[in-house]
């Protein structure tokens, strides 16, 4: 395979992923708004969204407010703002055009829909119900293009790189939902059930599409450093850190099969992986939940940029 | 224009109902086909194909037009239909013509004989600016250097096609033929199954098997084992990248850009996540100007350092090859016919249209004189543009041609306003007449010349208007060629 067309997938899958979490975050935070304030909701449910799409900056910079107006826009539909949801869509769609030869039909097809879909809502601000359509419209579109990449696809280079794009993308937002929200998941003495992060630790369950999950795992009510065990330990739970290790992992090794021989990018996931296998979440609060998730933050960019130096990108 | 002659309905007008007595036997099923179909229902499936073409990705970049990067080419449901018959005389006469082009480019750059046996002008040739003077005494493998020609031709009579244009460099449209095909089959399965009855609408989808099979008959003598093909696009943004990418998945080759390819030792690689991969045989569809900075345009990022020597050394086959500009140049195409008679001993079976060359005193002044009833065209344009049209000119575009034409009249040819054949074709009125050409797809390998049995169709959807090219609001027809036996 070209290693242009290699890079292209890798960031198609990136890039189709980054846009899932942010209307998985807007969803979330349309509903934690819209509790009172003394709950986490209101316009600090606005600015903990911008916080948890790791784009604080350049928020400030464009001089808006963290409103549900301004913040939904920014996340959305600015053209202007390479981190929306529009330009990922639009880079995904860009991507998949010049890869044409390596898609199928109906894989190019879902994701070419996305966009014309998406285009139809335009680049302005709208009102809520059009930005909860628009989150609807683009989570099914995309349901579309995993689902065709999923049945059609030939098991080989191309799907490989697409989901170790994907896989990436999704241990890196993990993390930083994580990472902004850690300060609530440390154990404490509280009152289980009424205490003020209630809301905060179900929002990001939802952000991940885990509230249920939740549930089935633990059969227990929602409690914080649970949450953080269900998302960074979990096997079963799709979008925990050691899920998307152990995915890295295998597609890695795919590739390498084929290629002929593993390289430093396939030493790299797996010692990612055994650390997680390796240890606990008693252990992880010990250590500082924070401080693991900056080194395991920095360490996804570094298995990233392994990966692109083996293929050649 | 009126008295053009109507490929359904010969001169018989239109009318609201179509009388069967009228219509050409070719057309029957197609007429029958119109008759039963609603206007509604009509315009349904034209909405339909329109979808269609946006969902699979069909799109065609207009240049300059910076709100259309990504537009559709208007898609006429009406099938148009060339009998077989017909096509057997246009086959005939387009494996003559190609044979001629492709002795030509040998010719030019080998011993050149037809210039010092006096068939074309010797400086028309040597002073060129398509002769590429690297490419003298040049002898490609297999001998071939246009792989790949598109024709251009019109009609004007039941029994006259006409040339107007070769191509014989990278001419495009042909996934628009095959996918024009796959819509029609989806939109009027009725239609085709009917046909189908009637003796068969002889297929398209195996051009590109035909291709690839060209392309890795002509494999250098450097190569060794099964050939490696690899199609070479300009990128994403140029017009035709759709076709590029259509091309390469229908073949299974890389479709590569030049950032993708390096020469080492004279031997082209592409880049893989593999390693470096050898490759054999390079299908371009970017122009010579921007192939090998080394030796043209060096500012192209589009190409590939030292492509040249590679070719040279025998380790490369560059399809079509380098220089066969020189073929399709619209200069040398009045002289088309004395080639074809000095290549192949024959006379032409295809007609050229008739040609001013306004380079000849005598000719410049009847084409000043007569103008505003002719078509002037640039030698060196193309698609349509730097072309004036006589009889729809404006009195201030006819007198802006006249100083250009005496400024330079090297520059322009000049030829008579064809009555053009009309297809009828699906309008917001209903079904009309409107003027069509054909472009026709002719493969050269080592072992001969193969043509698909079809074309791309080209339709000037505005009423009594000439001008098909997809750049300036032209469409695309199915095209069906009839298998012997049919009516």
């Amino acid at each position: 395979m070209l290693s242009r067309n290699a890079a292209n997938l890798y960031w198609l899958g990136r890039y189709v992923e980054r846009a899932d979490y942010l209307c998985r975050l807007l969803e979330a935070t349309i509903r934690l708004a819209a509790l009172p304030a003394s709950h986490g909701g209101a316009d600090g449910a606005w600015e903990s969204a911008i916080r948890s799409a790791a784009v604080a900056d350049r928020f400030a910079a464009s001089g808006r407010r963290f409103t549900e107006a301004d913040v939904g826009h920014f996340l959305a539909l600015d053209p202007t703002h390479p981190g929306s949801i529009r330009s990922c869509l639009e880079m995904a769609r860009t991507n998949a055009r010049s890869l044409r030869t390596a898609l199928t039909l109906e894989t190019w097809q879902a994701i070419n829909t996305a966009w014309l879909e998406l285009q139809r809502f335009g680049t302005e601000e709208t009102d809520p119900l059009t930005l909860m359509r628009l989150l609807d419209t683009v989570k099914q579109a995309l349901l579309a293009f995993d689902g065709a990449a999923h049945r059609n696809q030939l098991r080989e280079a191309t799907y490989w790189f697409m989901r170790l794009g994907t896989s990436l993308e999704r241990a890196d937002n993990t993390a930083r939902l994580l990472d902004h929200k850690y300060h609530i998941l440390l154990p404490r003495t509280e009152r289980v059930g009424g205490s003020l992060d209630y809301f905060q630790w179900t929002t990001m369950l939802r952000v991940v599409s885990a509230n249920t999950a939740y549930r089935w795992v633990y059969r227990d009510s929602v409690k914080p450093w649970l949450v953080a065990d269900l998302l960074i330990l979990k096997p079963q739970m799709p979008r925990s850190l050691i899920a998307c290790y152990e995915d890295i992992v295998f597609y890695l090794d795919r590739l390498a099969r084929e290629r002929g021989r593993p390289g430093p990018a396939n030493r790299l996931a797996l010692a990612g992986l055994q650390r997680l296998q390796a240890t606990s979440i008693d252990e992880l609060f010990q250590e500082g939940l924070h401080e693991f998730l900056l080194r395991f933050i920095a360490q996804n960019n570094a298995l990233g940029d392994a990966i692109a130096e083996q293929y050649l990108f | 224009m009126a008295g053009a002659f109507d490929e359904m309905l010969g001169s018989s007008p239109y009318a609201d109902r179509l009388d069967p007595a009228a219509v050409r036997p070719v057309y029957q099923a197609v007429a029958r086909w119109l008759a039963s179909a609603s206007p509604e229902l009509l315009a349904t499936r034209r909405r339909q194909a329109e979808l269609f073409f946006r969902r699979i990705g069909i799109t065609f970049a207009v240049y300059g037009d910076p709100d259309a990067t990504e537009r559709l080419i208007p898609f006429d449901i009406i099938p148009r239909v060339i009998s077989a018959e017909e096509w057997a005389l246009l086959e005939e006469g387009l494996t003559q013509r190609v044979e001629a082009l492709n002795a030509f480019c040998a010719d030019v750059y080998g011993p050149r004989e037809c210039l010092r046996a006096g068939v074309v002008p010797e400086d028309l040739v040597l002073r060129n600016p398509q002769l590429c003077w690297h490419q003298l005494g040049f002898r490609p493998a297999g001998g071939v250097w246009t792989h790949v020609t598109g024709i251009d031709l019109v009609r004007t009579d039941p029994a006259t096609w006409m040339v107007l244009e070769d191509n014989a460099r990278t001419p495009s449209g042909v996934s628009y033929m095959l996918e024009n095909r796959e819509v029609m089959l989806r939109l009027a399965p009725e239609l085709v199954s009917e046909e189908l009855r009637d003796g068969g609408i002889r297929p398209v989808e195996t051009y590109t098997d035909m291709l690839l099979a060209t392309l890795k008959s002509v494999a250098p003598p450097g190569a060794r084992g099964e050939p490696v093909v690899a199609l070479l696009t300009p990128g994403l943004h140029n017009s035709a990248y759709y076709e590029h990418s259509f091309l390469a998945d229908r073949m299974g080759i890389e479709l590569v850009e030049g950032s993708d390819l390096f020469v080492h030792d004279d031997v082209l690689f592409m880049r893989t996540t593999a390693g470096p991969q050898r490759v054999d045989v390079l299908y371009r569809r970017v122009d010579d100007a921007f192939l090998d900075p080394l030796v043209f345009r060096p500012d192209s990022l589009l190409g590939v350092p030292g492509l040249l020597r590679a070719v040279h050394a025998g380790n490369l086959t560059v399809a079509n090859a380098i220089g066969t500009g020189i073929a399709d140049d619209k200069a040398i195409y009045s002289y088309m016919p004395g080639i074809i008679r000095f290549f192949t001993g024959r006379e032409p079976i295809l007609a050229n249209v008739p040609t001013w060359r306004c380079r000849e005193p005598e000719a410049l002044a009847e084409v000043l004189d007569r103008m505003p009833e002719l078509v002037v065209k640039q030698v060196d344009g193309s698609g349509g543009y730097g072309m004036l049209v006589g009889p729809q000119a404006t009195a201030e575009e006819l007198d802006r041609f006249r100083q250009r034409l005496k400024a330079e009249p090297h520059r322009f040819i000049a030829q008579p306003t064809l009555a053009l054949s009309t297809c009828p074709t699906l309008v917001d009125s209903g079904i009309a007449p409107r003027h069509v050409d054909l472009r026709p797809f002719v493969l050269m390998g080592a072992h001969g010349i193969t043509i698909v049995p079809g074309g791309l169709t080209r339709v000037a959807l505005k009423e009594g208007s000439f001008v098909v090219n997809s750049s300036q609001g032209g469409g695309t027809k199915d095209t069906w060629v009839m298998g012997p036996g049919g009516t």
